[in-house]
């Protein structure tokens, strides 16, 4: 019979999962938090170049390049997705 | 907590061994992939479920608003020349608001494909094709929700994707965190030039949940990840294994690959952007990726962006590293033929490691020569890559079969585009 090798432990994604349910149903405010950067102190990360997808069409092509060479994929954010590339 | 159990069980399970043909039937690999194949659906489809589930439980706590992006459109050709292979085209992205809450775009992507790679060139003859991409995308903002659905189709002379996606972000927290859900189904027809006989599917589950947060005023930092499952036909249908066949001359004789028809994969990345005081920006990012196929990466980049003279340039200046392990059923040369049960010699699924150098250079064009004073850009980026491969080997070179130096390669990749906010 085919046998099963070495079960790795996928606890890390559980628990990363479980982290990010609790964080999105609770809420960090619930947790005795207050936001402590103002609406008025966000004009720098406001400005364009903090932009990470300033420039949306050529990160496209950068995730597809990378994605079509590498074996590494998944976790870019909400882009990407469903190339199928061979 | 028991379903996000029950997928990480068959994301462990799927690590099939491999063993030698010789102690397992036709009959029993059948039996197995049937039943890991109809476990993995049904689990996929759980976890599907609770996302659904996490998601209407996150809109049902809406509270005040944020806006969509602004309307905008881009204009971008490309080129990737390197390796044998030189791949360009152009790339159409438009996104418009039909009013505050509500945003529809349409990708187009063409890759025209010239060549082929070196380990397809080993036993097939180089090619040209194109392959198209049509994406359509609508947003809806309903106070600080932004719910995202998107369909695509990549369509090429043997190979029709198409894919839907669901994405929700939602800021919270006053603001400073903003938590982001998604869901991806794609399916794959696969076929193979000159063989009207030959069709093949599969199909890929993806899903997603990331966390964004304002540390201060100039620091953010986030958390993505990501678990993708495949099934069906994973292979490429040309490409062959080579191994050791002392029957002929040449010494080495090739066969078809053999993939398993699953792979679950998970990753995890970490990211970060940081307001340096003269208005500049600094980005950093590591990601990890483990899959059921042993394969296991990490990749790290680090970005600059400074605008200068006037802030009419941008300059942009990134470098990355990437590394990874090979697939437990990869080989640059088999010791006899169906020497195991899964073959593989694709070099993306080899040992090997690359490093990005990238410079680019955004000019705000001055609205006066932009029709309706309309705000545009152009911009001009390069990126340099180098490939090292540490068990795959290029056959053409001189060496003997399995003395070959070892592989690697350079290429640079281009992009040009015009960008108009309208």
């Amino acid at each position: 019979m085919i046998e099963l090798v070495k079960r790795r432990s996928a606890r890390p994604l559980a628990l990363t999962l479980a982290l990010a349910s609790v964080i999105a149903l609770s809420g960090c405010a619930q947790l005795g938090v207050k936001p402590w950067v103002k609406p008025y102190e966000r004009q720098r990360l406001a400005d364009p170049i903090m932009s990470a997808n300033r420039h949306d069409i050529a990160n496209r092509h950068v995730a597809h390049v990378y994605e079509a060479r590498e074996s590494g994929r998944g976790a870019e954010g909400a882009g990407g997705g469903g190339c199928g590339c061979n | 907590m028991a379903v996000i159990k029950s997928i990480t069980e068959t994301t462990r399970e799927k690590k099939v061994k491999v063993l030698p043909m010789s102690g397992v039937s036709c009959q029993e690999q059948e039996q197995f992939q049937a039943v890991y194949k109809t476990s993995t659906r049904s689990k996929v489809v759980a976890v599907l479920v609770l996302v659904a589930a996490v998601i209407l439980l996150i809109i049902s706590k809406l509270t005040y608003g944020a806006v969509l992006d602004p309307d905008r459109a881009d204009v971008l050709y490309h080129s990737y020349q390197g390796g044998g292979m030189k791949i360009d085209g152009p790339a159409v992205l438009i996104r418009k608001k039909a009013n505050d809450n509500v945003a529809v775009s349409a990708y187009y992507y063409v890759d025209t494909i010239s060549s082929a790679s070196v380990d397809v060139l080993s036993t097939a003859s180089p090619y040209s094709e194109e392959r198209k991409e049509f994406q359509l995308g609508a947003e809806y903002l309903h106070d600080k929700t932004v719910i995202a659905v998107n369909v695509g189709q990549s369509d090429e002379s043997d190979y029709l994707a198409k894919s839907v996606a669901l994405n929700i972000a939602h800021d919270t927290f006053g603001d400073l965190t903003t938590v982001s859900l998604g869901v991806v189904y794609g399916d794959n027809e696969i076929k193979r030039n000159g063989d009207d006989n030959f069709l093949e599917t599969s199909q890929q589950y993806r899903i997603r949940a990331g966390i964004n947060q304002i540390l201060t005023p100039s620091l953010t930092a986030g958390i993505n990840i990501e678990a993708v499952a495949d099934e069906g036909y994973l292979n490429n249908p040309y490409r062959t294994v080579r191994f050791i066949d002392n029957s002929n001359a040449a010494g080495v004789g090739f066969q078809g690959e053999v993939y398993p028809d699953t792979r679950n994969s998970f990753a995890v990345k970490l990211s970060s952007s940081y307001y340096l005081p003269y208005r500049a920006a600094l980005f950093a990012n590591y990601r990890y990726f483990t899959d059921s196929w042993d394969i296991e990466s990490q990749d790290f980049e680090l970005a600059y962006r400074q605008p200068f003279w006037g802030d009419k340039f941008e300059l942009e200046m990134k470098a990355r590293v990437y590394q990874q392990t090979a697939a437990n059923f990869y080989s640059d040369l088999f010791p006899f033929r169906d020497a195991q049960n899964f073959l593989a010699r694709d070099k993306e699924l080899s040992d090997f490691d690359d490093l990005t150098l990238g410079l680019g250079l955004t000019y705000k064009i001055p609205s006066a020569w932009s029709p309706f004073n309309w705000q545009s850009e152009a911009s001009f980026q390069w990126d340099h890559l180098r490939f090292n491969y540490n068990n795959f080997r290029n056959p053409n070179d001189p060496g003997g079969v399995g003395a070959e130096p070892l592989y690697r390669f350079s290429a640079n990749v281009v992009r040009a585009f015009v960008s108009v906010y309208f």
